[in-house]
């Protein structure tokens, strides 16, 4: 083990070269290259239109992978965040379109839905101490299947609910600045992003999460609270799930209950590309941030190549190896 | 003067293990307790029922003249009743202040925390412990030792009036145990009530009021510290007359060379460091904290890569690039970290030890011969009297120093001609310590090379056929170990800053 952590003789180049070699920096540097690359390949590829697309193409995953994200920290693992996400949407459609109560309702249901289901998961790991990797296998089905039940395994629309669809499909900022008609949805990843970022990193629930990811039993030695927070997070992480939902709801225009398996894996691999640490205590919500984008710009890319669908999913399974490999090779450096 | 806590008639129980009969215990305020007893006598455990970790079974604890024991970590803090954990327990992701407030961080309104308050505040207790460090530094890139000083500074921050300090010194330097002594008599001083335990028994003449000895999880006698000579401590500890005599050189002039070393190096932390080690041989390590040792010991080990430099195993120049190359070189290595790198403690105390010799226990087919390793294990267990109600406990059960007798149970399986001991009685008692010199003298008897790091000098000088001294990652000299050498002697060399001719 080196006993010396700041070295005034490091080179500022091997500084440099260290701050590079940070996963962060790595994973946008990559998502820089990518966008080179596929930008001198196909001239369609940099398009306002296209770029557009790729954005509103992360704002869902990109939304689920920060609920992610904050569960992964504490060393845990959400498995649900896909079906959860659905049955967000689904009672968004309960309660807008059969029940026909107003817009905001619809909003409350979605995000409280999410945040119930965290607090579920978030007991049974913390109080019935369950691996989290079971609880919210067991939540991913059970949701998965109420959604179906609820639903009467029929799409749920919007119709009646004029304004939803622009909820996601909209854009604000297109009406102030009309050269950048940036969808809502995309606005609002970026709001979740920087909320949650701020959470994380400001607040008492960011602390134990970095906390409960690194040492639990030292956290319950200090005398915290373990449980509670646990929890706490775990219902936060739903919440956003529950905003993922209603934007999946709003871009379909529907809540389409057969959807949602899936997302989760691809909600993780955003999570291990933006290089947080699937051992817990480590992560940042700029970097999941970054492999969402990375994952819509591959998938983006490689379809205007005119890649075939079944060669994306290749190339996405080695960027995650890669990307996870890097991050081991810096972490080796750095002890 | 007013009794802060008493604890009578504990009782606690775990699967197979009466850990606690009938303990008795009190402290006053602006005392030092010292409380001693051999591994397992159930000190840490009596400390963890006194602060909320564990419930006990059976006794009462009376706290300020209540009759309140607290609950949960939480209700002991509130109570005034702060702990240092024998194993470091804190969050390697986290800064040093970061651990030091987790839990009571300073808060702004909605849960915001005040992390520019939270430094100063740490700084502060770092201050007064004249330590010198960051505030935002990682946990996880600091040695053991400032990991420890992180741990004293977390439980001052809870301004106690009970300190429990559970082996606070196991991994300090001597410097930085003055540090901690002076920071006890302070709060001495403002009347705190310190509850401390510790195997170094030169450090109870030093700071103890008063002496509790245990025994198999039973109280024996509490006396005190200035008229009891320590020989009397040591016997009711361990229950019969301990002996330790210095060491019997023997001669290697005719032996072999296993192990020779030639200008290692290795970035800014080693420096051109050659030595040899002969069969038979005790090399000792000395050198103060971070001077490199464990370093030689890791690269040697294969754990870290080498600059440069060649090693040299029985003569033949061998390329280790990884523990498995060392190994198989006939090379072990006990870490001075047994909970990271020595142990795997979920797994039971067989497992652990037949761990670095599968191969021994296994058929041609791959089955694993149950049968053989719990004769091997039981047989470890009755030679270094490790303290566990079967081989099949989980090893993370067993208290600190039985685990570490567990580690060199492991390698002595393995049965190298090289041993490395990296700090191998760091948590280990009295008896069990010249056990173990016992152990380490009669593998060197049988013609095994043996290199022991130490940071207690004592040990150093009680164990070495030659003492190396190291500083800041250079090999400042080797003396001729026995009674001929002083403790001046090693430290001229272990602070001798410039680089100096390596003599023999
Ligand atoms: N959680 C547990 N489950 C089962 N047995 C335990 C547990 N904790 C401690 N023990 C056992 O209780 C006994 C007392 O352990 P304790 O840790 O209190 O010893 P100690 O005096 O602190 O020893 P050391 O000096 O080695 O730290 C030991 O036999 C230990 O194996
Ligand atoms: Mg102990």
């Amino acid at each position: 083990m080196t006993t010396l952590t700041t070295d005034p003789t490091q080179t500022f180049a091997s500084k440099l070269l260290g701050a590079f070699m940070h996963q962060r920096l790595l994973a946008f540097a990559s998502l820089i290259v990518l966008l080179i690359v596929f930008s001198l390949a196909s001239p369609n590829f940099m398009q306002t239109s296209n770029m557009i697309a790729i954005l509103q193409a992360t704002s869902v995953n990109g939304v689920l992978a920060i609920a992610a994200t904050l569960v992964i920290i504490t060393g845990g693992i959400d498995l649900s965040v896909g079906t959860m996400m659905t049955f967000c949407a689904v009672m968004a459609g309960v309660v807008l379109t059969k029940a026909g109560l107003p817009m905001p309702l619809g909003i409350v249901a979605a995000i409280g839905a999410g945040a119930f289901c965290g607090l579920c998961s978030g007991t049974f790991v913390a109080k019935l101490k369950i691996p989290p990797f079971i609880a919210t296998l067991g939540m991913m089905l059970i949701l998965k299947g109420l959604s179906l039940v609820i639903s009467g395994t029929r799409p749920i629309y919007f119709n009646d609910t004029p304004g939803f669809d622009q909820i996601s499909r909209g854009s604000l900022i297109g009406e102030v600045l009309p050269f950048l008609p940036i969808p809502n949805g995309v606005l609002i990843l970026f709001l979740v992003a920087g909320a949650a970022s701020y959470v994380l990193s400001r607040t008492v629930l960011g602390r134990y999460c970095f906390a409960l990811g690194s040492n639990e039993e030292a956290v319950r030695l200090s005398g915290v609270n373990t449980d509670r927070w646990k929890i706490a997070i775990y219902a936060l992480s739903g919440a956003i799930v529950g905003i993922g939902g209603l934007l999946i709801a709003s871009r379909l225009n529907s809540a389409q209950p057969a959807l949602g398996l899936g997302y989760e894996l691809e909600a993780i691999a955003a999570v291990v590309i933006g290089g947080t640490s699937l051992s817990g205590g480590r992560g940042t919500i700029i970097g999941t941030l970054i492999g969402a984008l990375i994952m819509a710009v591959l998938t983006n890319g490689l379809r205007v190549l005119q890649v075939a669908q079944e060669w994306q999913t290749v190339v996405t399974g080695a960027i995650i190896i890669l990307a996870v490999y890097a991050d081991m090779m810096r972490r080796n450096k750095s002890n | 003067m007013t009794k802060l806590v008493a604890m009578t008639g504990i009782e606690k129980r775990f699967p197979g293990v009466h850990a606690l009969k009938n303990v008795q215990f009190d402290l006053h305020s602006g005392e030092v307790h010292a409380l001693m007893g051999e591994n397992g006598a159930g000190k840490s455990t009596l400390m963890k029922i006194l602060s909320g970790v564990y419930t006990r079974d059976g006794g009462t604890v009376v706290i300020d003249g209540f009759d309140t024991a607290p609950d949960s970590p939480r209700a002991a803090q509130e109570m005034g009743i702060g702990i240092i954990h024998q194993e470091l327990s804190l969050m390697n992701d986290l800064t040093a202040a970061q651990n030091v407030f987790i839990g009571r961080e300073p808060r702004r309104r909605f849960g915001r925390l005040d992390e520019p308050a939270l430094n100063r505040q740490t700084a502060e207790i770092f201050a007064s412990m004249k330590l010198d460090m960051d505030p935002r530094a990682q946990v996880g890139d600091q040695t053991i030792a400032r990991q420890q000083l992180i741990e004293i500074a977390k439980a001052l921050s809870y301004k106690p009036r009970v300190l429990i300090m559970d082996e606070p010194t196991a991994a300090l330097n001597d410097v930085e145990i003055a540090e901690l002594f002076e920071v006890i008599r302070r709060l001495k001083a403002d009347g705190v009530g310190i509850i401390y335990i510790s195997h170094k028994m030169d450090e109870i003449k030093r700071i103890a009021d008063r002496v509790t000895v245990m025994r198999d999880g039973a109280w024996i006698d509490t006396l005190d510290a200035a008229q009891t000579p320590l020989a009397k401590i040591i016997e009711l500890m361990v229950g019969r007359e301990v002996k330790d005599e210095p060491p019997v050189i023997p001669d290697t002039s005719g032996a072999q060379t296993a192990l020779e070393v030639r200008g290692l190096r290795r970035g800014r932390e080693i420096h051109d460091v050659s030595f040899s080690v002969k069969k038979g041989e005790i090399l000792g390590f000395a050198g103060l904290m971070g001077a490199g040792r464990t370093e030689i010991a890791r690269i040697i080990f294969g754990a870290d890569p080498r600059d440069g430099g060649d090693i040299l195993v029985h003569g033949q120049p061998c390329n280790i690039r990884s523990p498995y190359d060392a190994v198989g070189a006939g090379i072990g290595y006990l870490s001075e970290d047994r909970k990271h790198f020595g142990l795997a403690l979920d797994m039971t105390v067989r497992a652990n030890i037949a761990m670095a010799a599968m191969g021994k226990f296994t058929s041609k087919t791959g089955v694993l011969d149950e049968a053989a390793m719990k004769q091997t294990a039981d047989g470890f267990i009755a030679q270094l009297g490790i303290r566990t109600p079967s081989d099949m406990q989980d090893v993370g059960l067993l208290s600190g120093g039985n685990q570490q007798k567990v580690v060199i149970a492991k390698w002595l399986l393995r049965d190298c001609d090289i041993l490395i001991f990296d700090e191998p009685t760091r948590g280990i008692d009295v008896g069990a310590k010249s056990e173990i010199y016992r152990l380490l003298e009669d593998l060197a008897a049988q013609g095994r090379a043996i290199i022991v790091i130490s940071s207690e000098l004592p040990e150093v000088m009680r164990l070495s056929h030659r003492i190396a001294v190291m500083c800041e990652g250079r090999l400042t000299g080797i003396l001729p170990g026995g009674a001929d050498t002083t403790q001046e002697q090693i430290m001229e060399l272990a602070t001798r800053r410039e680089a100096a001719p390596v003599g023999e």
